[in-house]
């Protein structure tokens, strides 16, 4: 609590998106949270901020209203405060700044927080995904493949995870040279094993080729592959950078494998940008939304472009898998970002256990986590060079959002699921996001120090339900289209926090309120049937209501989500109506800001939040 | 004319059909003088049957004796046929251009059309002025229905009834006719039961350059203004373009003369402008090689959304003026028969929830469209892809239909109807077997005795059959106003028409589906649960009779 300058602050109005209407309330910061309390006669409105999803605090110029700051979020929310005096603002300023940039691991919420779980339950719930029951899923080890523990202990490659699929031809020999001749000992490894087609997807970084060096075993290591599948006499090798990256790379001694030294490689770019493209993609892309450039800034951005680029690779790879039983091994640079994003965006297309609530976790784990996706650098988890920020799985997440919207039925999870692994994955109040690799995540011990989040999301699984999934429809290789028109700007991810702009009512929200509607009523059903053969109206046990069958296998639980209509609320039109030439402009706006300040969640909507925050919430009640 | 003179080639064989996303049809052409057919002849394949009047542009192409006719509809679809003969072609070609470019309306299908249904309703009698006028004397005694424009003199753009302030005489009415772009003076659109203000709509006034005046017109609107209350006009042209149409003859509202009258300008484009929107847009939406960039690009340069944008925001500021501000509105452009009835209609929607339901929006159009004086035939003459020479064509309609649609994806529970209703609707204007909306006037109908002559596309639609899908199955009332958000990231392309033909439904159509399953069975079981209800309670009381003699 040392970093806390000011527990809080009176009288602090908080603005919407165009700094116009305002409410006045309290702020409140603690160890944790900012929290903004709004207060009037019988309202008490509540915003909760955690600290680590600040990315970014700025004190404006001084107005004749107040001192100005301006918080930004890692979840895209966006909060405009006006405090009353300088000297508060500066110190609210100077501990979000400290606050929200950990200098220590040790400082990160995961290791304060405790959902009331027993070390038992802590235990089963790090278990619950493990990577072996995946491999088993897909059939390995089998005449082809090897599930090694080779890098048991980190030695071979210090940022992969220690079970590693690797080609039974393949000898420790070939495997340690392999991995000597790859930017950071990072082998070529399996990601995927496509059971119907004996193709795989494997993974690595990209080879010290430099202008002209090659090595047996990799060379060797590329051939094992290639004859792990019987079926098909060549493998793609997927550099997915563009061509000129790779190029450069070779003056630094890397580079991208030579067809002429590896026998039947069919190499190919695809051309996804790197993490500092993307990073500042993503600053054109919250910055430009202005109301009269809305498409041109959207544009400018490139965002949708690289969004694009990643489909691509991503359907390239399930095309080569599926439709030609080809075998791929994809890098990048070091093949923890773009390769990550490939390999998994493949594994979603090919198989439809990835595109369930479960399946979705074993595939970050597996993808992400084990593979040494570098949360705590690509996130900002802690105070460091801004240049390794880059929001890589965010662009990942938005993949599978553009899959769900061209596919409504093939998946268990609706946006409410992505949306809120986005948010854990910044938040560290659990462990699994913490760390840029396994090695580091055993070093720090987070299995007997934090709670997984895994367990969390499927106790609350039946507010991520999709209720259009129907997995027998869906049980193939999804092919989407790629062409630019189906790609959208995800208003529901990047305005999450403008309420108004969001669709008032909400379909999926209807829907499952009826499934869970259904389980209710079904029980009534045999309750009344019970008393109608008691009572004799019904002649014994016959006549039951036929029901579908949970075509999912998953239990329909209570949704939390509740559904109510709501009409928009909407600014007068005194203030803009006053018959001036450019009126139209201002009143537009005026329109636009309707609802956009209902980043509130109500203390009493319990259900709709995290049970970590309402512990948390507790705790702070009492410190205030 | 005999149809049979265009018509050199009647039949060809062994023409191949290719559309996107279906497989490919081989079969035979016929020619009609309404239809472009082709059937494969065997059971269970689909015919095509295209309407000549839906056919936007053709374009020709041989390799060999292999000929090619690209036809573009004005729905936006996109079809091959491959026609073996250089010759057969030819004269296939020829007479689709010529079937499908007839000026004469007498010569049009719904003419010839004959219904396979038996009409229940008829559509032509089911939304009369005098009925609709009832209903506002059941809620207020201040209006009257006149029949100065009955026989379309003072008016000719104006149907026979309008409803008008009580206290202004026909005389007076005339004379605010003369001061009004086509005669179109003040008339009642739409009155808010809730607080008693009122939509009315116009023409822009001839004020010209020397600021002309009527006191009649002047007294005509004040007429609607509740003493001491203040009244908004909403110009739905800018400023600039107001000023201009001075020049013309034309003009605005003076403060000076309308003292009781707030004026605000907005921007909604002008007829030659929207269509241009409109060719830009499908152009876009129709070329798969572009780039993310170029795709981008070529959107924002269509201005597509940005119209959709202004005509939602004006729509919002007169239901703002209304409900939120207690003051009453009148609308006008220029010619008030464009952009006017795209504003008020839109506010009705945001308004009154009747006009979510499927009735209700019917009577919408035909209240502030078709009677209103919405020149359907000249708008909907050519759709995005026609090479001819413009006229006066415009989206005015379609863009209305979307800023429906943009509102129904926002309250997607709020509505009665459901989006395939908007895009027949968007198909019928331009292109149809009904009558409902030829002509361009409410005195061009009742001279082309279209109500005998021709079936009405509501007798059609409101059938049960028909109207099934058209429903909206997650349709429940809602008795608030609903404020749309116009942001831009609010907004999105309306791809039901714009990208209908360019992507494959089965995954949307599949979510439809288990949509509608999920909220029938729901209703299944409940019925069930009530009914078991009722027998055990039924049964109670039965128990219950004999201990109570």
């Amino acid at each position: 609590l040392k970093h806390l300058r000011l527990p809080h602050v009176e009288y602090v109005k908080l603005l919407d998106r165009y700094g116009k209407e305002s409410t006045i309330g309290t702020l409140y910061l603690t160890a944790t949270h900012l929290i903004y309390v709004e207060q009037d006669n019988h309202t008490r409105k509540e915003t909760w901020v955690l600290h680590h999803h600040i990315s970014s605090v700025e004190k404006l110029s001084l107005t004749v209203s107040g001192c100005p700051l301006l918080i930004h979020c890692k979840t895209f929310q966006r909060l405009h405060l006006l405090l009353p005096r300088e000297r508060d603002t500066q110190d609210v300023y100077q501990s979000l700044i400290r606050l929200c940039q950990p200098v220590s691991e040790d400082e990160l919420y995961a290791f304060l927080y405790n959902p009331n779980q027993t070390e038992a339950e802590r235990r089963d719930g790090w278990d619950l995904i493990d990577m072996a029951t995946d491999f088993s899923r897909m059939g390995l080890p089998n005449e082809f493949w090897d599930i090694s523990s080779i890098n048991s202990s980190y030695e071979l490659c210090s940022t992969y995870p220690s079970l590693l699929g690797i080609p039974k031809t393949a000898t420790v020999a070939t495997v340690t040279g392999s991995a000597k001749f790859r930017s950071r000992g990072r082998l070529p490894a399996l990601s995927y094993y496509h059971k119907d087609t004996k193709a795989a997807v494997c993974r690595c970084s990209q080879p010290l080729s430099g202008l002209s060096s090659r090595c047996v075993e990799d060379e060797q290591m590329l051939k094992c592959i290639n004859d792990a599948n019987p079926h098909c006499p060549f493998i793609y090798v997927v550099d997915t950078r563009p061509k000129l990256n790779a190029m450069a790379n070779r003056a630094a001694g890397k580079g991208y494998e030579n067809e002429e030294n590896y026998p039947n490689i069919r190499f190919h770019f695809q051309g996804i940008d790197n993490i500092h493209v993307m990073r500042s993609s993503l600053q054109k892309l919250l910055e430009s939304p202005t109301m009269s450039d809305y498409l041109v800034g959207l544009e400018s951005s490139g965002w949708l472009r690289h969004i694009k680029s990643v489909m691509d690779a991503g359907v390239f790879l399930a095309k080569a898998v599926c439709d030609e039983g080809a075998s791929v091994l994809v890098h990048c640079s070091d093949g923890w970002d773009r390769t990550a994003q490939v390999c998994s965006l493949a594994c979603v297309l090919l198989d439809p256990y990835y595109r369930t609530i479960k399946g979705l976790m074993v595939l970050i784990e597996r993808e992400w986590i084990s593979f040494g996706h570098k949360f705590n650098h690509r996130c900002g988890h802690l105070e460091g060079n801004p240049k390794e920020v880059s929001p890589v799985f965010t662009q990942f997440v938005e993949c599978v959002w553009h899959l769900c919207e061209q596919f409504p039925c093939a998946f268990q999870f609706n946006e409410s699921y992505l949306l809120i692994i986005h948010d854990h994955v910044y938040a560290c109040q659990y462990g699994n996001f913490i760390g840029n690799c396994q090695r580091e995540q055993q070093e720090m011990r987070l299995r007997e120090r934090t709670f997984s989040l895994w367990p969390y999301l499927l106790q609350n699984q039946a507010e991520f339900q999709n209720p259009l999934y129907k997995r027998a429809t869906h049980n193939t290789v999804l092919r989407p289209s790629t062409l630019p028109l189906h790609f959208k700007f995800w208003c529901g991810m990047y305005n999450r926090y403008d309420k108004g702009m969001q669709p008032r009512q909400s379909v999926v929200n209807t829907l499952l309120a009826l499934t869970l509607r259904h389980t209710q009523e079904q029980k009534t059903m045999t309750e009344l049937q019970r008393l109608a053969v008691v009572d004799g109206i019904l002649p014994g046990p016959i006549g039951t209501v036929s029901l579908p069958p949970d075509q999912n296998g998953c239990p329909r639980t209570t949704p939390t989500t509740s559904f109510g209509q709501s009409n928009g609320d909407c600014t007068s039109v005194s203030t803009c109506a006053g018959g001036k030439e450019d009126s139209g402009l201002e009143m537009s706006s005026q329109k636009e800001a309707e609802g956009s300040s209902a980043t509130e969640h109500e203390l009493q909507t319990k259900t709709d939040k995290p049970v970590s925050m309402v512990t948390q919430k507790e705790k702070v009640t009492e410190s205030l | 004319m005999e149809f049979a003179e265009l018509i050199k080639t009647p039949r060809v064989d062994g023409v191949v059909l290719h559309r996107p996303f279906l497989p490919t049809v081989e079969g035979t052409l016929c020619l009609t003088g309404h239809h472009l057919i082709l059937s494969s002849r065997q059971d269970n394949t689909e015919e095509l049957w295209l309407l000549h009047a839906n056919i936007d542009a053709i374009e020709k192409r041989f390799i060999g004796s292999l000929g090619t006719i690209i036809v573009k509809c004005k729905d936006l679809r996109i079809i091959q046929l491959d026609i073996p003969g250089m010759e057969e072609c030819l004269n296939i070609a020829n007479s689709i251009e010529a079937l499908s470019t007839l000026d004469s309306v007498s010569l049009m299908y719904p003419f010839f059309y004959r219904p396979m249904f038996e009409v229940i309703e008829d559509g032509w009698n089911l939304f009369l002025p005098e009925e609709a006028f009832k209903e506002l004397e059941s809620m207020t005694d201040e209006w009257r229905l006149s029949e100065v424009n009955k026989d379309f003199s003072i008016c000719p753009s104006y149907p026979a009834l309008v409803t008008v302030p009580k206290d202004i005489d026909d005389d007076s009415l005339c004379k605010a006719a003369t001061f009004r772009h086509g005669g179109r003076f003040p008339v009642l659109s739409y009155y808010h039961k809730k607080n008693g203000m009122v939509i009315m709509r116009a023409s822009q006034p001839l004020t010209g350059t020397s600021g002309r005046r009527c006191k009649e017109d002047e007294k005509l609107i004040n007429a609607t203004l509740r003493a001491g209350k203040r009244g908004y006009i909403i110009d739905t042209r800018t400023i600039a373009v107001a000023q201009q149409a001075k020049a013309r003859g034309g003009g605005f509202e003076q403060e000076a003369n309308y003292p009781q009258w707030r004026r605000i300008h907005k921007a909604i484009e002008r007829t030659n402008i929207l269509q241009e929107s409109l060719i830009k847009i499908v152009e876009a939406c129709n070329d798969h090689s572009n780039s993310m960039d170029r795709w981008l690009s070529k959107l924002e340069a269509s201005n597509w959304q940005s119209q959709v944008k202004e005509i939602l925001t004006t729509a919002c500021l007169a239901a703002q003026c209304i409900d939120r501000e207690g003051a009453s509105v009148l609308v006008h452009g220029t010619e008030g028969t464009d952009s006017t009835l795209q504003v008020t209609s839109l506010a009705q929607i945001i308004l009154e929830p009747a006009c979510r339901t499927v009735r209700g929006f019917q009577a919408l159009v035909e209240r502030e469209w078709l009677q209103a004086g919405h020149p359907f035939q000249q708008r909907c003459a050519q759709s995005a892809y026609s090479n001819e020479k413009l006229r006066s064509e415009a989206p005015v309609f379609l863009l209305f239909l979307d800023c429906v649609w943009q509102i129904l994806r926002q309250f997607p529970c709020s509505f009665q109807f459901n989006e395939h209703f908007l895009v027949m609707l968007f198909e019928h204007t331009y292109a149809s077997q009904f009558g409902t909306f030829l002509g361009t006037t409410a005195a061009e109908r009742v001279k082309l005795k279209l109500s005998q002559k021709t079936v009405s596309l509501w007798s059609w639609v409101n059938r049960p059959q028909e109207l099934e899908r058209f429903l909206n199955p997650l349709y429940e009332p809602n008795s608030l106003v609903i404020w749309p958000s116009v942001a831009p990231q609010s907004l999105l392309l309306w791809e039901g028409v714009f990208l209908r033909w360019n992507r494959s439904t089965k995954c949307l159509d599949e979510a439809y589906e288990e949509m509608v399953h999920i909220i029938e069975y729901n209703k299944e079981l409940q019925l069930k649960v009530n009914s078991l209800r009722r027998q055990l309670a039924e049964l109670e009381t039965e128990d219950a009779l004999p201990q109570t003699p």
